[in-house]
């Protein structure tokens, strides 16, 4: 079992052709994804790698293949509007992996998305892998396993650290998810907090945050209540200093709020494990396994 | 990118916000023949990317134009908060009866641009939020529709009863949230928002910051960009596509992925030592990028061991390993450097290395534990 993505999942890739797009969809296919469409406007009609079709429009390849998720490399000032197609197309799951989104952009977006019932994870996020079922995304596929964690994580790379120490060490995952370090993000912690509780697959629950925002301490209310799981949680940039931007858009402390010792401070009021470093993971999840 | 005062100022303006007249002076002379064009007393003020201006001395009043030029010759050239004052804005001191302040945000929470009014004007609204939330009046914008008319007077109403100066202050709420919108801003703030004995609405300070990301599809706002009011290290990564900030310690980082570079700062103090950066590659690496990322951390004197921490994913680490060298080839690097790679092409990449005589480890803790002993013993 797994969240979001199974081998149900059939993928149609919305920038199959660029640069991007179609490095990944090598990989995406070489894991096991079932790619069913790629959508490039102005090249429908033709095939990815001799066996992919692609089309015109998102509606169209829905339309012939019965994709059912999508994923975005598009460049940064088409990702809205591409997000906004494939939630028209009636797709369940929009998975934006494109940086550097303009935020405006992503607030105007987000009702769209939510009035067409769809999921957006994402932006600037690595997307999602369900080991040895599906990968949509960026994620690395051979440094994953199947088993019983769910993983979510503001960052890409740092989420490969946690998840390659999981592996070395024989704990599975039931599904790993970047939902993004942008400001405004179509799927949160809570969101997949939720899911993994729901979900038969998964017996205990990785979350890896960082410093800006509110997110992780709202998070950690839910645990507080919803959640029956054991979590572990992990904050980065304990050590950055207020008012610069570290790299991701969202991560940035203002003023009082968002800084890390308030994260740790509302992990451990809701008894979330915390990780003080990535290797912390496996022992305090094998006490908890 | 945040702008200087007297750009948000331009923006307000051209959107037809009412300002007292001013401009900006880059010469004492010039800042005399504004005062003297102005007539009657002016408010001299650094251009900074900083709060606290006045407290450093860098806002003065001044009655006559000689009087303007000596404060400009004194303000031009000072450090606020370690940044160098190359303008000074020239504007009429105005006869204030009351302050107030209207910023707009773009909220995580709400996933919205969300109006702050308060009364409590003229000082540091995060204060007021924090101390006081009860002063400020909160109204998130639907930004498909703009802020609405009847939003606009609820947010003035919050302000003031004289109905003259709600309607102006309505309609300048209005035009702060289009300039908001049609920047793409994260932060619009007018504060403060004075009123003036003669009942007038005026907005006296203005500040902006635009959302990185617009950048690339706003070339004109991309030019507004002050690059002497960054660390120059900082603009030179900017341009070799590098996201770096400068820190204190001693420890160069060098690595894949914010939430990665963030974690490697945090390991770094975990291990005794202090980060001398944030640096991140980015995805998708190429040699040029490793070059410039070295050229950058060792021009940095405190610097005395630099980490390499890449987790190849879609960064090729071979690429890595290739930039590495090629760095080495181009210039001496007189710091030990120890090299943390795993991932993609990782064994092509330890070949390089060894070519060269590098070795290089593959778990995170143990080359963060061996960089912070190499910085110690250096020191």
């Amino acid at each position: 079992m797994s969240v979001f993505i199974d081998r149900e999942t059939r993928l149609v890739v919305q920038g199959i052709t660029g640069r991007e797009g179609s490095f990944h969809t090598r990989q995406m296919l070489e894991y096991g994804t079932t790619v069913v469409a790629g959508v490039t406007p102005g090249k429908g009609g033709q095939r990815f790698e001799g066996t992919v079709p692609v089309f015109n429009v998102v509606a169209e390849a829905v339309a012939q293949t019965g994709a059912n998720t999508s994923v975005i490399y598009v460049p940064p000032a088409m990702a809205a509007g591409a997000i906004m197609e494939a939630a028209e197309a009636g797709l369940e799951l929009i998975v934006c992996i494109t940086e550097g989104v303009p935020v405006m952009d992503m607030s105007r977006t987000m009702p769209f998305v939510r009035s067409r019932g769809a999921r957006l994870i994402g932006p600037n996020c690595p997307g999602l892998i369900t080991p040895g079922a599906s990968k949509v995304g960026i994620i690395p596929g051979n440094i994953c396993a199947p088993g019983r964690v769910g993983l979510v994580s503001r960052s890409g790379t740092l989420t490969y650290e946690v998840v390659n120490h999981l592996t070395r060490n024989n704990i599975g995952q039931s599904t790993c998810v970047g939902i993004g370090g942008d400001p405004i993000i179509g799927t949160d912690f809570i969101d997949c907090l939720r899911a993994f509780q729901e979900d038969p697959g998964t017996s205990a629950i990785v979350m890896i945050g960082e410093i800006g925002g509110t997110d992780e301490q709202n998070a950690a209310a839910f645990v507080k209540e919803k959640v029956t799981k054991p979590v572990i949680g992990f904050i980065a940039g304990q050590t950055a200093p207020k008012g610069r931007r570290m790299g991701h858009a969202g991560a940035i402390i203002s003023g009082a709020s968002g800084t890390a010792e308030e994260k740790l401070a509302a992990f451990e009021a809701a008894d979330i494990a915390i990780m003080r470093r990535p290797l912390d993971v496996v022992d305090l999840l094998k006490a908890r396994l | 990118m945040n702008l200087h005062e007297y750009q948000a100022r331009a923006l307000l303006k051209s959107a037809g916000i009412p300002m007292p007249d001013g401009d900006v002076a880059s010469t004492p002379s010039e800042a005399e023949s504004i005062a003297r064009r102005i007539g009657g007393p002016v408010v001299v003020k650094a251009q900074v990317h900083s709060g606290g201006r006045g407290k450093a001395g860098g806002v003065k009043m001044a009655r006559t134009p000689g009087e303007a030029a000596d404060h400009a010759s004194h303000i031009l050239g000072m450090t606020i908060k370690g940044l160098t004052v190359h303008r000074v804005l020239v504007v009429p001191a105005a006869d204030i009866v009351s302050e107030s302040y209207v910023g707009i945000i773009m909220d995580r929470a709400t996933q919205r641009p969300v109006f702050m009014v308060s009364s409590a004007g003229g000082i540091d609204i995060e204060e007021v939020a924090a101390k006081t939330p009860e002063k400020i009046v909160r109204l998130p914008v639907d930004p498909v529709y703009g802020l609405l008319p009847h939003q606009a007077l609820t947010l003035a109403f919050a302000l003031f009863q004289d109905f003259s100066q709600v309607r102006a202050t309505a309609r300048m709420m209005e035009q702060l949230y289009r300039v908001f919108a049609d920047s793409g801003a994260s932060l619009a703030e007018i504060n403060p928002l004075v009123t003036t004995p003669d009942h007038r609405v005026l907005a006296l300070d203005a500040k902006i910051s635009i959302d990185d990301n617009e950048l690339d599809r706003r070339p004109d706002l991309a030019l507004l960009r002050d690059e002497t009011a960054e660390e120059p290290s900082e603009v030179t990564a900017r341009r070799a596509n590098l996201s770096f900030i400068k820190l204190d310690g001693n420890v160069g980082c060098v690595v894949n992925g914010a939430g990665l570079a963030m974690a490697t700062m945090d390991l770094v103090k975990y291990y005794g030592g202090e980060p001398a950066n944030f640096l991140d590659i980015g995805g998708g690496s190429n040699p040029e990028k490793v070059i410039s990322a070295l050229k950058i951390i060792t021009s940095d004197p405190n610097v005395k061991a630099i980490l390499f921490n890449i987790f190849g994913g879609i960064t090729r680490t071979d690429d890595v390993a290739n930039g590495i060298v090629a760095a080495t080839r181009q210039f001496q690097v007189t710091v030990p450097i120890v090299i943390r790679l795993t991932g993609t092409n990782e064994e092509a990449a330890l070949k390089i290395l060894e070519g060269v005589g590098m070795r290089a480890l593959s778990d995170m803790d143990q080359a963060v534990e061996q960089v912070v002993r190499l910085a110690r013993e250096a020191a």
